[in-house]
């Protein structure tokens, strides 16, 4: 059903449409309407599941652990301080196999103290195990949550997934979304069936400690999972479109990039702001393309070689940066290039950090600046702070 | 669940799960030299070695008659102590 | 001596061939809890010994549905595993039980803890106390009783060790008011077994904290454990207790030995013994039990 609602809304309700029974809840911004919307949707009865009240967002993830772990489809949502709080939980669910969903809403990671959107906090967990999808729109947060559980609970994955959606954009932003119905999430995503669950007739010990003869053998198994969960985010993808009738790409969306000289790449809502930009550009007769990146793990390297391989120039835009070495996207996106015939130069326009506002003054900056050979800048920087400190 | 989707399911990650029991295979009699004889004959019944002993490899066949399970056993000694009757002495083993 | 191989039943919660020490109190503990628990239920623990010497993959000594997740989060853990249950109906049936050291219950479990008994959580909380973070190498825990000497508050030339006394974390589980709180000591195991029993028959939040002694860690002939920890309690400075929403219910009477008796024997308090500094801490130690005894009515 269409309508139009508050991004946290869509999510909220979509996520009710999922029938998880173990629900956790701690609050922060910019996630903390998505909380309270299913706090509402269970105190009226349309979700019908434990509601954990948590008194922090470690115990969050945790309870999410227990919840699945004794069987039980469970959900959380959190952002920034939250996500780096709870980080030693979810390396740990990805290292039990325990599959799960939880909204990583986009925000800036303190000091200093910002509540505003960037891709830094997800991305910090990137080495953790947790897949990870990036939502352009809300329809696409919102549809995205149905599919990363089927994704999360095949059994050639069994790992767990970071749902992103930027902090504020999406998630406090209005825009008419076609929810589904029940018969029709319930269609595409079967109750949870546990490989191994806690239950008293098939028990089980789960965590115990692993020595060196055999932790290596254990990782090498979930990295040979994780990589081949990109066959079934992709068979998802195209499930999700021939249930639904929506397509918004399934490792990455190319726009405009057959022909394009220059290839802008980047994740999350700006690419909405990309794709009207790349239109104006194509209008004034420059061949620029769009390149959106929607899982970033596992990493689709070759899909991304495919789309890149015509390009003259890649410009890779940002929202998070490893600190003392390279931006995150770039890095990833080089090396992936790397001792590929015909490589174009890969830039990387460090964007948007903590909220900025990204323009099309901005995309401007950016194209003149990789034109002028600059590989990696910061894009849109207020000089006259830096001049006054 | 029928047998049928059992068979059609993969096997749980390497080192993810383990099954119930399976410390028995690690048989701890080794670590000690020390072994409980249990004088019957003393023993009042009381159920106090049986109750304390880490291992849980002291039984009773029948009431004031306890035997331990040398499999397991570490030879700490904390059952002659406890006993309140004396009737447990730690003999050493000889293999 | 001819050696004797038991079968062990299937139903069984704890098996041997763990990796405790000879003469662990707290695997004899973890077996005479599981007794009263019985085979229906779920067992959440804490990093720390308990878990470490039994799961070391593939090898395991539950019997009944385990999971170990981090040090601080096992209060958290259980609370999802119980509203797991809850929201499938199967509560009543099947318990929940979780236990935690003293360092993962009383520092860094502290808030997950206290969570839990906030939320109401229908689960049985058992603290394997034996006063200090033994698995790591007997590290102080917000649990080492004072003057005790660890590898983190040794016994040195300008110190007696340990400086802080004891969290006293069940009258912390008490002013929660959840239904049930108790201390107990491996020792007296029928006392043990009564409350692990009673725990489980209380539907929410339940507390147990129980002593238990440890050879290495405390420094005693392992063959000792369960004399040390009738020393502990009988003179004071392990008062056992049991609160019911909030009310101390009952106590147990005890003769009153001086503290002496119990810190001459462990090579943790061997130092109090040794310089006037250490022997200053003494009379300190016996105001401690002093104060159980007034506080709790432990004496007739």
């Amino acid at each position: 059903m269409r309508k139009m609602i508050e991004g946290s809304r869509a999510v909220a309700e979509v996520v009710g449409l999922c029938r998880p029974e173990v629900i956790s809840a701690y609050p922060i911004t910019p996630q903390t309407h998505i909380v309270e919307e299913l706090s509402q949707l269970v105190a009226d009865g349309d979700i019908d599941a434990e509601y954990v009240r948590v008194e922090s967002e470690h115990s969050a993830a945790s309870v999410c652990l227990g919840g699945v772990a004794a069987g039980s489809r469970s959900y959380s949502a959190t952002t920034s301080q939250g996500l780096m709080l709870m980080a030693e939980v979810l390396y740990n669910i990805a290292g039990m196999r325990l599959p799960l969903v939880i909204t990583g809403v986009n925000r800036a990671l303190s000091a200093p103290l910002s509540i505003w959107n960037d891709h830094q906090d997800t991305l910090a967990l990137r080495d953790s195990g947790w897949l990870q999808l990036y939502a352009e729109n809300n329809q696409e947060a919102l549809d995205m949550h149905v599919q990363a559980y089927k994704i999360s609970e095949d059994d050639r994955v069994l790992l767990p997934i970071l749902v992103c959606m930027d902090g504020f954009i999406l998630t406090h932003t209005y825009e008419t979304v076609d929810v589904p119905t029940q018969e029709e999430v319930d269609a595409f995503l079967p109750p949870y069936r546990p490989l191994y669950r806690l239950d008293p007739d098939d028990p089980y010990t789960l965590g115990a400690f692993a020595g060196p003869e055999m932790y290596h053998e254990i990782r090498y198994e979930i990295q040979r999972d994780a990589l081949a969960a990109k066959a079934v985010v992709k068979e998802v993808a195209r499930d999700f479109q021939a249930a639904f009738g929506r397509w918004m790409g399934d490792v990455v969306e190319a726009y405009q990039c057959d022909d394009a000289e220059t290839i802008y790449v980047a994740m999350g809502s700006v690419i909405g702001t990309m794709k009207e930009w790349v239109d104006a550009r194509r209008a004034q007769g420059e061949k620029a393309g769009v390149l959106k990146l929607r899982c970033f793990r596992p990493f689709p390297a070759e899909e991304l070689r495919q789309a890149l391989a015509g390009a003259k120039r890649v410009v890779v835009l940002e929202k998070a940066l490893s600190v003392g070495g390279y931006g995150i996207l770039a890095a990833e996106i080089r090396a992936a290039l790397y001792g590929q015939p015909n490589t174009p130069p890969v830039h990387c326009a460090a964007i948007g950090l903590g909220g900025r506002d990204v323009t099309f003054d901005t995309l401007d900056e950016t194209e003149k600046r990789a034109a002028a050979g600059e590989m990696d800048f910061f894009a849109g920087l207020r000089t006259e702070l830096l001049e006054a400190s | 669940m029928t047998a049928g989707e059992k068979t059609t399911r993969r096997k749980p990650p390497l080192g993810i799960v383990t099954r119930p029991g399976s410390s028995l295979r690690n048989k701890t009699g080794p670590w000690g030299i020390l072994r409980p004889k249990f004088d019957w004959n003393k023993c009042t019944g009381c159920d106090t070695c049986e109750s304390i002993c880490p291992e849980g490899c002291i039984r009773h066949l029948d009431k004031k008659q306890y035997q331990a399970d040398f499999e397991y056993c570490k030879g700490c000694s904390m059952c002659a102590i406890a006993c309140p009757a004396d009737a447990i002495t730690m003999e050493e083993e000889h293999r | 001596m001819s050696a004797t191989a038991f079968t062990y039943e299937t139903s069984r919660g704890f098996f041997p061939g763990h990796r405790a020490c000879a003469g662990c109190g707290q695997s004899a503990a973890v077996r005479i809890v599981m007794e009263m628990v019985g085979p229906r239920c779920v067992v959440v623990n804490a990093t720390g010994c308990l878990e470490v010497f039994s799961t070391p993959h593939p090898e395991s000594a539950w019997g009944v549905p385990w999971i170990h997740s981090l040090f601080e989060n096992a209060p958290a853990v259980a609370s999802g595993v119980e509203a797991a249950l809850k929201q499938q109906g199967k509560l009543d049936d099947v318990r929940v039980v979780a236990f935690g050291g003293d360092g993962a219950t009383l520092d860094i479990g502290f808030g997950a803890l206290s969570g839990m008994f906030e939320r109401n959580h229908d689960v049985a909380y058992f603290c394997m106390d034996n006063e200090a973070y033994m698995n790591t190498g007997v590290q102080r825990s917000g649990s080492t009783p004072f003057a005790a000497s660890t590898t983190t508050s040794p016994a040195g030339r300008e110190s007696f060790g340990e400086d802080r006394p004891k969290k006293d974390l069940p009258a912390i589980a008490a002013a929660h008011g959840i239904p049930y709180v108790a201390t107990a000591s491996m020792s007296y195991f029928a006392d043990l077994r009564r409350k692990a029993k009673k725990a489980l028959s209380v539907r929410g939040p339940k507390y147990v904290q129980v002593h238990v002694p440890c050879p290495p860690g405390w420094g005693y002939d392992e063959k000792m454990t369960v004399d040390m920890g009738k020393l502990a309690v009988e003179c004071g400075l392990y008062p056992i207790v049991e609160w019911e929403n909030g009310e101390v219910v009952r106590v147990r009477k005890i003769k009153k030995i001086p503290v002496e008796d119990y810190l001459k024997p462990q090579g943790r308090f061997r130092h109090l013994f040794r310089t006037e500094q250490g022997k200053a801490q003494i009379p300190k130690i016996q105001e401690l039990a002093d104060a159980n005894i007034r506080k709790y009515g432990l004496v007739d």
